[in-house]
């Protein structure tokens, strides 16, 4: 096996230093009783190139390729990746570093990810970022506890029913056995979060709403903050296509006490939904309330700048059961990704790939508007919209659309029953002008 | 850290085994933590206080010490109201390692002044960290 | 201004202090449709972003590589984290184009391959747990860790019975008490006995109608197999509790012990470590969770599920704890944990087993007269050492971790666990050779007669790194933790 490098007589020679006749009897302090019996029942081991081959079959039974254009979003977006960035990322010193608890020898991922902490705090508009969590739903989950953590003798909390259905499942099951109260807002009439029940909901430790919403939605995050503030909740925003703060204003200038969500749509592929990137941030005052890691810049011993892990007793390692969460880990290599992505597109560029994205998505809006399609909402959208084709069946369309290489669409009624016929559409800058004519004319036909 | 000879016990002060000390001032208590608690410690980064006007038992937890790699929580040696808390310590928190009897953290108005007769002495405390 | 280089260990600036506005550093497609009109009040100004070209981007990447120490670039012995050899193919195999395109939302018609890999997936973990139901959805170990005791709470709860306490031994890692406080149960620890390893005897102290049952790790944080492990879960069965494997260090006995022989109801496993996965410095990770068919109803949803040769999503559960990711967990660590499975099979798991414990073995017996042994039992994967032959010298065992990055090593784990002083905690796995360890064992003994001839030497180091120790007391005292 080419990953043991033991030969035969390396192993005798070692056993004789141990002391030990075999391989098995350095498992001597294992009972019987504690024993595999027999072999473990896995496949027959399998070459380099078998391996390719199983995979080659694996992608052969996917129906949907990546030639497909997915007209999906719904917290998973296609955005073209630089080939630059897939060239950086397989560099092995980052890719085969551990965290970096010795810092002299880490700067590199130390410095990456300050510098991605930064980028992200200021794509947010927020003072502080930490180093990621595992993905926009449990970094919702995670602002909501940390909400939870400030606001003391509060127990309650409530997120928009316009936030993407997955990412309540799990505020759910994070929430539900500390014996937290999880209350749903419901969805106003144009679509948007609606705060007219704030009044009534006693004593919150913070409202969560998600801009652009499931259904690509532009909330007003300005108006729903000073309501929030005005019930003395805290302002928690989450997202699932940091993109849009290239063109709309972000959580922090609308008043945000804590901003997260997804950030796999910088750099990152789908990937069958992972991994992806949780972007976390907050308000300078909340920094130690806050969950996971942060790097911070210090000097060395000769006075030169550096970086290192720090504030690190908010953490398990340190603080158990205290700790402001058992998260461990971030995504070093997501958030390695997303910086470099940021990097890439710089501000100028960022600026303009996102009214790109809005215009395709305009675009395509007003197209299947033309032939048809009812805009459920008047609200502003951003990449993502929801249509209904109520004089026509939109199956047939869907599967001869499919067969020309589109998947168009995600049917609502999956995550919301009242909406089920009607279409959550995602268009990035990946879709060209001809895919959107080409589903307008086959809904014509 | 600091062998034993190094240590400093401010005589007149009270102790207790988690190694707090209180001094009497005028109308009040005045609550740190020991030389030897601060030296344990190392650089100390973070400290947490309650707020003023907080009332807490004796023995109950009323705030945190924080190093780069430790926390070490804080237990009122005497039950009262927190009348001030230390704020010079948000800023400046090695005043603490630089001079552990020189800064306390918070005053207190004890509920029962006589508390304080049942805490360790300066002696008593040596003697205990000894074992 | 030209300043002295530092060779060619370059140094670089942040991001924002470099570049010019206008520059671009990705193709942008030009617009193939009219401009839209986007509401003016909801706009904002973009944030404050530095404009770099592409020859910028790489450079500065590439030069911040240069000063990150990696699995590739040597010995990575660190304990508890098992920093084994992350094998190429699996990268790319995880960037297969119509697997990495998958979108997490297609109908399950048109992504049965990526079905079909997680549920091969979950058959190889549950033979190698022996425990059937498999949830591939905790993004990482703490994850995992946090599923397992939602469901201890849901298994509890079906039963009715209210039970608040959780017992973890002083010898875990701060996860599991973190992650047992998140579902609301209180830990109590219970002491390891003199001989490293957990005695049945506190555990019956401990264990009552309040507590909903104990978490192990096993082979334990002190790289010690817990012997008693059977007894003690019968015990804790016996009085209505359950039994949590924390499965962080299974890379020493796959094949060798059976989890559910050992009287494990729950375990989550770690991709990163026992299934070679890279660490990206610092994620992402995949902590699986297996669970015996008792506690299978309660697992997370969706899962995968074959009928009728078509592999399915299932969500419909009504003792299901939720959902604890977005959508299928870190899906691209589940493909290089399967292309490591498959390319190893049953018998080359076991023998990295075999070999992970040899070379904890070899290390420990060719160092027990240099560092004084913490615990003198079978060692399984990793060995640890205490530091009491450094007090003298007025040396610590950070001085001689530093040290060893000199020689071009990263140190091992050191100060965990926290009940070893000034614990050194090695971990070699099994792809060192044994001249890669005759050269670590070499290179340890010189630092040690280093620490007698010359100490300074230990205090300073490290003087061949980027840069020297750093001040972590400046950092937390005034964070700066953005530019």
């Amino acid at each position: 096996m080419r990953y043991l490098p033991h030969t035969d007589e390396e192993i005798a020679a070692m056993l004789a230093v141990v002391g030990r006749n075999s391989l098995d009897e350095l498992f001597c302090s294992i009972p019987d009783h504690c024993r595999y019996q027999g072999e473990m029942p896995l496949p027959e081991a399998l070459s380099e190139w078998q391996l390719e081959e199983h995979f080659a079959e694996l992608g052969e039974v996917m129906t949907v390729g990546s030639r497909h254009k997915v007209l999906i979003g719904a917290g998973s977006a296609h955005h073209f990746i630089p080939e630059s960035i897939r060239a950086l990322l397989s560099r092995s010193e980052f890719l085969t570093a551990y965290t970096p608890y010795q810092p002299e020898i880490a700067q590199g991922t130390l410095q990456g990810i300050y510098e991605y902490q930064t980028l992200t705090a200021r794509l947010l508009g927020m003072d502080v970022a930490n180093a990621s969590m595992y993905d926009g739903a449990s970094a919702l989950a995670e602002a909501l506890l940390m909400a939870l953590r400030i606001g003391r003798k509060k127990s309650r909390v409530a997120v928009a029913g316009s936030i993407h259905p997955h990412y309540r499942q799990v505020v759910r099951t994070y929430l539900g056995p500390a014996g937290y109260e999880l209350v749903e807002l419901p969805v106003g009439p144009e679509g948007r979060c609606d705060l007219s029940a704030l009044g009534d909901l006693g004593e919150l430790a913070a409202v969560a709403v998600q801009s652009p919403n499931f259904f690509g939605v532009v909330e007003d995050l300005e108006l729903l903050g000073q309501q929030i503030h005005q019930s003395g909740a805290l302002f928690i925003v989450s997202f699932s296509e940091p993109l849009a703060f290239g063109l709309f204003k972000n959580p922090g200038e609308c008043g945000a006490d804590i901003a997260c969500g997804e950030g796999q749509s910088f750099g990152m592929p789908r990937s069958f939904g992972g991994a992806g990137l949780g972007m976390f941030a907050c308000r300078e005052q909340f920094v130690r309330n806050m969950p996971g890691r942060l790097v911070g810049e210090t000097l060395d011993r000769q006075g030169r700048r550096g970086f290192v892990l720090t504030l690190a007793t908010r953490e398990q390692h340190i603080r158990r059961e205290k700790a402001t969460s058992n998260i461990c880990s971030n995504q070093g290599i997501c958030a390695m990704t997303a910086a470099m992505y940021m990097a890439s597109l710089g501000g100028t560029g960022l600026r303009r790939l996102a009214r790109l994205n809005y215009d395709k998505a305009q675009y395509c809006q007003e197209r299947l508007g033309q032939v048809g399609g009812k805009v459920l909402w008047n609200s502003p959208v951003f990449n993502e919209f929801v249509i209904e084709f109520a004089e026509r069946d939109f199956g047939p369309v869907r599967q001869r659309l499919l067969a020309a290489g589109i998947v168009a669409g995600l049917d609502l009624g999956r995550f919301y029953p009242e909406h089920a016929g009607r279409y959550l559409f995602g268009i990035t800058e990946t879709v060209d002008k001809a895919v959107i004519d080409r589903v307008a004319e086959e809904v014509e036909k | 850290m600091k062998t034993f000879s190094d240590l400093i016990f401010r005589e007149g002060f009270r102790y207790t085994e988690d190694h707090e000390w209180v001094g009497t001032a005028a109308e009040h208590l005045e609550v740190g933590v020991s030389d030897y608690a601060q030296d344990q410690m190392g650089d100390i980064v973070f400290v947490e206080l309650p707020d003023e006007g907080a009332v807490f038992a004796k023995g109950e937890q009323f705030g945190t010490l924080e190093s780069v790699k430790a926390v070490s929580e804080l237990y009122l040696p005497v039950g009262g109201e927190i009348i001030e808390v230390n704020s010079a310590l948000g800023d400046s928190p090695e005043l603490i390692n630089s001079d552990p009897y020189g800064t306390w953290l918070v005053r207190i108005k004890p509920a029962d002044p006589g508390q304080i007769e049942q805490l360790l002495t300066a002696d008593a405390y040596r003697q205990m960290l000894q074992g | 201004m030209i300043t002295e280089s530092n060779g060619m260990m370059q140094d670089e600036p942040l991001l924002w202090e470099k570049g010019r506005r206008g520059r671009q550093g990705m193709s942008i497609p030009a617009s193939d449709v009219p401009p839209g009109k986007p509401p003016a009040e909801l706009c904002g100004e973009g944030p404050d972003f530095p404009d770099l070209s592409e020859v910028d981007v790489v450079r500065h990447y590439t030069r911040l590589s240069g000063w990150n120490y990696g699995v590739d670039r040597g010995m990575y012995p660190l304990g508890s984290c098992t920093m084994k050899y992350n094998p190429k193919i699996n990268d790319r195999l995880a960037a297969t184009p119509a697997i990495a395109a998958a979108h997490p939302l297609l109908d399950e018609s048109q992504v049965q391959g990526c079905l079909q890999l997680m549920y091969r997936l979950q058959q190889a973990l549950a033979a190698i747990t022996g425990l059937p139901g498999v949830c591939l959805q905790p993004a990482a170990g703490a994850q995992g860790e946090l599923a397992g005791m939602l469901l201890f709470a849901a298994w509890h709860r079906h039963r009715g019975s209210r039970r608040t306490k959780i017992l973890i031994p002083d010898t875990a890692h701060g996860t599991n008490p973190a992650s047992a406080a998140l579902c609301g149960f209180k830990p109590v620890p219970v002491a390891s006995g003199a001989e490293g390893i957990l005695e049945p005897a506190a555990v019956d102290a401990l264990m009552d109608e309040e507590t909903a049952g104990i978490m192990i790790t096993n082979p334990n944080t002190l790289g010690l197999f817990e012997s008693n492990i059977r007894e003690i879960a019968d015990l804790v069965h016996a009085r209505g509790g359950l039994v949590y494997g924390d499965g962080a260090n299974m890379n020493a006995v796959m094949g060798i012990v059976s989890p559910a022989r050992c009287g494990i109801d729950v375990m989550h496993l770690n991709l990163h470590k026992t299934f070679s996965t890279p660490h990206g410095g610092g994620g992402p990770g995949a902590g699986p969770v297996c669970v015996s068919a008792e506690l299978s109803p309660f697992l997370p949803v969706p899962r995968v599920v074959l009928s009728d040769g078509r592999y399915r999503l299932e969500e419909d559960h009504p003792l299901a704890v939720g959902r604890v990711h977005a959508f299928h967990g870190n899906f691209s660590v589940l493909v290089r944990a399967y292309a490591y499975i498959r390319s190893m099979g049953a018998e080359y798991l076991k023998r990295a087993s075999q070999l992970a414990v040899l070379n904890a073995a070899y290390l420990k017996e060719s160092l027990k007269d240099t560092l004084p042994l913490a615990f003198p039992r079978p060692c399984m994967h990793e060995c640890v050492f205490s530091d009491a032959w450094l007090h003298e010298q007025n040396v610590t065992t950070l001085d001689f971790a530093k040290r060893l990055i000199d020689y071009g090593y990263h140190p091992p784990t050191i100060y965990f666990p926290l009940v070893v002083p000034g614990a050194i905690m090695i971990e070699p796995t099994e792809t060192e050779s044994k001249e890669e360890l005759d050269r670590f064992i070499a290179t340890v003994k010189q630092i040690v007669q280093e620490a007698d001839d010359d100490p300074e030497l230990l205090r300073q180091a490290p003087v061949r790194a980027k840069l020297c120790r750093l001040d972590e007391t400046r950092a937390a005292r005034q964070p700066c933790l953005c530019g």
